[in-house]
């Protein structure tokens, strides 16, 4: 795009100079043991929107903290409309006309929007507060911007979406001319993307410089006008993304071609394996979380439970994996009433559990990989022998499943800590599927988890299905449940919205379903659009 | 009992009360200022008992009760200072680096009062100060408006403190490193400083809470004379909510509670001493096991700020 469009006296709708040009050049980033950044070199123009496109630990966040003031690069230069740039902190940045929108939202929950926005910045009546005069900007911001939001309103009964565009309305009073987005829509509904991608649309309209960082292809290619591909910390390549395509993307992502669609031969139903019945929970705040939900799952079928994070999600699976208390209602696994049974008998009746949290609910973190993948069954044979463990039959067998499930260790010795996402998540896997369960729970199997890896764990999950285990699948991610999921539930407010046939859902039935609308129906709540 | 109870006592137990009051909320002010900011201080017992040393001391020496209150303020900002370079710079755990600076507070003023002093003695503290026309009302002149300038004060404190934490751009960024530092810090506030500040602060108010019992309220200072009030200060903090108002309400509870069983004892109520005594604390045990909201605490309350851990 080229500035004449744009207006000529270099100047944004809210007033800051436009940087029609940021360059980041040969960027070095080391952390201990890591070579995050490796001569990286990345640009973006005023009025486009540049993707930035990597796995987890790709180095995309690395290299935007950089830019934004919160790391200092080992060698390379920044450079803003061809002047090089040494920014110590973010304040330096925020002053040079860079804003970020980070991917765990930078807010106080405890504080007003307005006091969130006005934050760390001079005050026109001294050492008074002036948030009068904050909220009318702030208001004149979001009308022009089209994010709404009650400037008054406290942060922490905001939904997600609103707390989004606090953000961003944060970045704009600061006079962002460069708005650098990590993951935003990863918390976010689809209709709520595209709410998002709009007001996006509409910024790179008016001259701002836009970096948006995804792992997500079809966002990408949805939303930018070029995209970098980082991998190990290096960059793949640059293209312009009308000349690209999901496939080529994939490939310089994850190095090697990527299936994006799975075999999926049609289901063969089995008995009732798990059946759910009005069940209520309690969560964190005293509160229902979830509320008077039935589902039953089948031997040979995979139920996929769709929602945005929050939902009841993370109540539901730890009530059914004997975490969490349950209010009323029934489970019944194989027809056995374990509504008040402890984990440890569930696990007896066949069931395995893949937990959201695989640090801190999936593993012992301290223990080693062998430790790690006996947990469940260490009392038993062949790992023990009355009151001894076999340390022979515990080696043999951690190093069969570590090699059979690919798990990237360098011993079956190291700790689980040191081992990547995917790795710590293939071995829980491992744990798992090994014990040949009859009902698998599976908490956002691939959350922060590699396209590798996360195709490794779909096919697994898929083999799981035909050889007759009934599985619930729990994930937010909507691509991962439309392709998995033979009936997908939607989960909204801790109620089961609808439960939909999997292969013929569309992800806009789906989205107004996650929004909280009855299928085929109208409004559930009117507080989502306010 | 009924006739225990005359106006003059309900008088000289409000009176008492609001004196007994004042170290509390010297202590309990700094610490909400500390733990607002996201640190908790243990040691403010012991900086209190360094700060009712020093002011004595000092001021027994110079014969001038403000160099000794400005004494006081000194040691208490220096042990804040030390508490903030452990805690906030070396990231030290909190708890065991406060209980440690309680100990020294301890040893510290033990070891010099019996290096410097002979034995207990006392000085001649602030005097009452008779506020004008108010101090003329009938009955409320006298309990309410004559008291010394450490007693107003930590009662001027409170709306003080109010208004820094809620009306001004830094009591704003306290609150925000206390709840969340992440945030804080990528919108370019030092979280450190604020913390530095904060915990500085705290000590030498810290400070001026022990120097009120041992210039202006007892008037002398002996080994571990504090015995305790600076724990029961912290359980305010908690019990106010981290508000100044709620620890006003929280501290004048406890006095007027206390104040109640020494009259009862001065009167010579039939009421066993033990108990009486216990009564403060159990009074504070109870409310705090009531009371706190713990959705009002500080998120980052007692966790060292890392950059990058997010």
């Amino acid at each position: 795009m080229s500035t004449q469009v744009l207006g000529l006296d270099g100047r944004l709708p809210t007033g800051q100079m436009r940087i029609e040009e940021m360059r980041m050049v040969g960027i070095v980033k080391r952390f201990p043991g890591v070579l995050a950044n490796d001569h990286v070199d990345f640009d973006v123009r005023a009025g486009e929107i540049h993707a930035l496109l990597g796995e987890n630990g790709a180095g995309k966040t690395t290299l935007m903290r950089q830019l934004y003031g919160l790391y200092r690069p080992d060698a390379g230069k920044i450079l803003i409309n061809g002047v090089e740039q040494h920014f110590n902190s973010p304040q330096d940045a925020i002053r040079a006309g860079i804003g970020m929108i980070h991917q765990h939202f930078m807010l106080v929950p405890s504080l007003t929007v307005v006091e969130n926005v006005a934050l760390g910045l001079k005050s026109s009546r001294g050492i008074l507060l002036d948030l009068d005069r904050v909220e009318k900007r702030v208001r004149e911001l979001s009308e022009q911007y089209g994010l709404k939001v009650d400037p008054k309103a406290y942060v922490w009964q905001l939904a997600v979406g609103e707390q989004q565009r606090v953000e961003i309305l944060k970045a704009l009073y600061r006079g962002a001319a460069l708005l650098i987005l990590d993951e935003p829509t990863a918390v976010l509904t689809p209709q709520e993307v595209e709410d998002l991608f709009r007001t996006l649309r509409q910024m790179a309209r008016d001259g701002h410089a836009l970096i948006f960082i995804s792992h997500k292809l079809h966002e990408v290619l949805a939303i930018s006008d070029r995209v970098t591909v980082l991998r190990d910390g290096r960059v793949v390549g640059t293209r312009p993304t009308h000349e690209t395509n999901k496939s080529e993307l994939a490939q310089m992502m994850v190095g090697r071609p990527v299936i994006l669609q799975y075999e999926r031969p049609p289901a063969q139903l089995g008995e009732v394996r798990l059946a759910i019945e009005n069940l209520v929970v309690g969560g964190d705040r005293g509160h229902d979380a979830v509320r008077n939900v039935s589902l039953e799952v089948h031997a040979g079928e995979i139920v996929g439970l769709a929602g945005v994070s929050g939902n009841g999600q993370r109540e539901l699976a730890e009530a059914l994996a004997g975490l969490r208390p349950v209010k009323s209602g029934r489970i019944l696994l194989c027809g056995k009433d374990i509504t008040h049974e402890p984990p440890g008998a569930r696990i007896a009746l066949g069931q395995s559990y893949i937990p959201e949290e695989r640090l801190r609910d999936g593993t012992i973190k301290q223990f080693s990989v062998a430790d790690n993948l006996i947990l469940e069954d260490h009392h038993k044979p062949p790992f023990s022998r009355k009151i001894f463990l076999d340390f022979n039959a515990i080696r043999e067998i951690s190093e069969r499943l570590v090699r059979e499930y690919n798990v990237k260790t360098p011993s079956v010795d190291t700790p689980v800590k040191n081992l990547s996402g995917g790795n710590i998540q293939k071995l829980i896997l491992a744990r798992e599927l090994s014990r040949r369960p009859k009902v698998l729970i599976a908490s956002q199997p691939t959350r922060g988890v590699d396209i590798g890896a996360t195709e490794y764990i779909h096919q697994r999950l898929l083999e799981q299905r035909q050889a007759g285990t009934a599985i619930l699948l729990i994930s937010e991610d909507l691509d991962e449940i439309r392709a998995l999921s033979d009936r997908i539930a939607v989960i909204y407010e801790g109620e089961i919205v609808g439960i939909v046939d999997g292969p013929s859902a569309t992800a806009e039935q789906l989205g107004l379903m996650m929004a909280g609308v009855r299928e085929g129906g109208q409004h559930h709540l009117e507080k989502i659009r306010l | 009992m009924s006739n225990v109870f005359t106006i003059p006592v309900v008088l000289g137990i409000i009176y008492s009360g609001l004196r007994l009051a004042t170290p509390y909320l010297y202590a309990a002010i700094g610490e909400a200022f500390a733990q607002n900011s996201g640190v908790y201080n243990l040691g403010v017992d012991g900086i209190m008992l360094m700060g009712a040393f020093s002011g004595f001391y000092v001021g027994m020496k110079t014969g001038n009760l403000w160099w000794g209150l400005l004494a006081a303020m000194g040691v208490g900002l220096l042990m804040g200072l030390l508490m903030a370079v452990v805690s906030v710079t070396l990231k030290a755990e909190q708890g065991i680096s406060g209980i440690g600076l309680y100990m020294f507070g301890l040893g510290l003023s033990s070891l010099l009062f019996k290096k410097t002093m002979s034995g207990v003695e006392s000085i001649s503290g602030f005097q009452p100060v008779r506020i004008p026309l108010l101090g003329n009302i009938p009955y409320l002149g006298d309990v309410l408006f004559n008291h010394n300038l450490l007693v107003y004060g930590a009662f001027l404190l409170v709306p003080l403190a109010s208004f820094i934490l809620y009306k001004t751009p830094f009591g704003l960024m306290i609150r925000a490193v206390g709840q969340n530092p992440q945030a804080a810090d990528t919108l370019g506030i030092n979280v450190d400083r604020i913390r530095y500040i904060t915990v500085s602060l705290g000590g030498m108010l810290a400070g001026i809470a022990g120097a009120s019992l041992s210039i202006s309220l007892i008037n002398l200072f002996q080994e571990n004379m504090t015995s305790g009030m600076g724990f029961i200060a912290i359980a305010l903090v908690y019990f106010g909510s981290w508000r100044p108002l709620g620890i006003l309400g929280g501290a004048l509870l406890f006095s007027f509670v206390n104040a109640l069983q020494l009259w009862l004892q001065v009167l010579g109520v039939n009421f066993p001493y033990d108990f009486a005594v216990m009564l403060p604390y159990a009074m504070t045990i109870l409310a705090l096991a009531i009371s706190v909201r713990r959705a009002a605490m500080p998120d980052a309350l007692g966790k060292p700020f890392e950059r990058g851990e997010f």
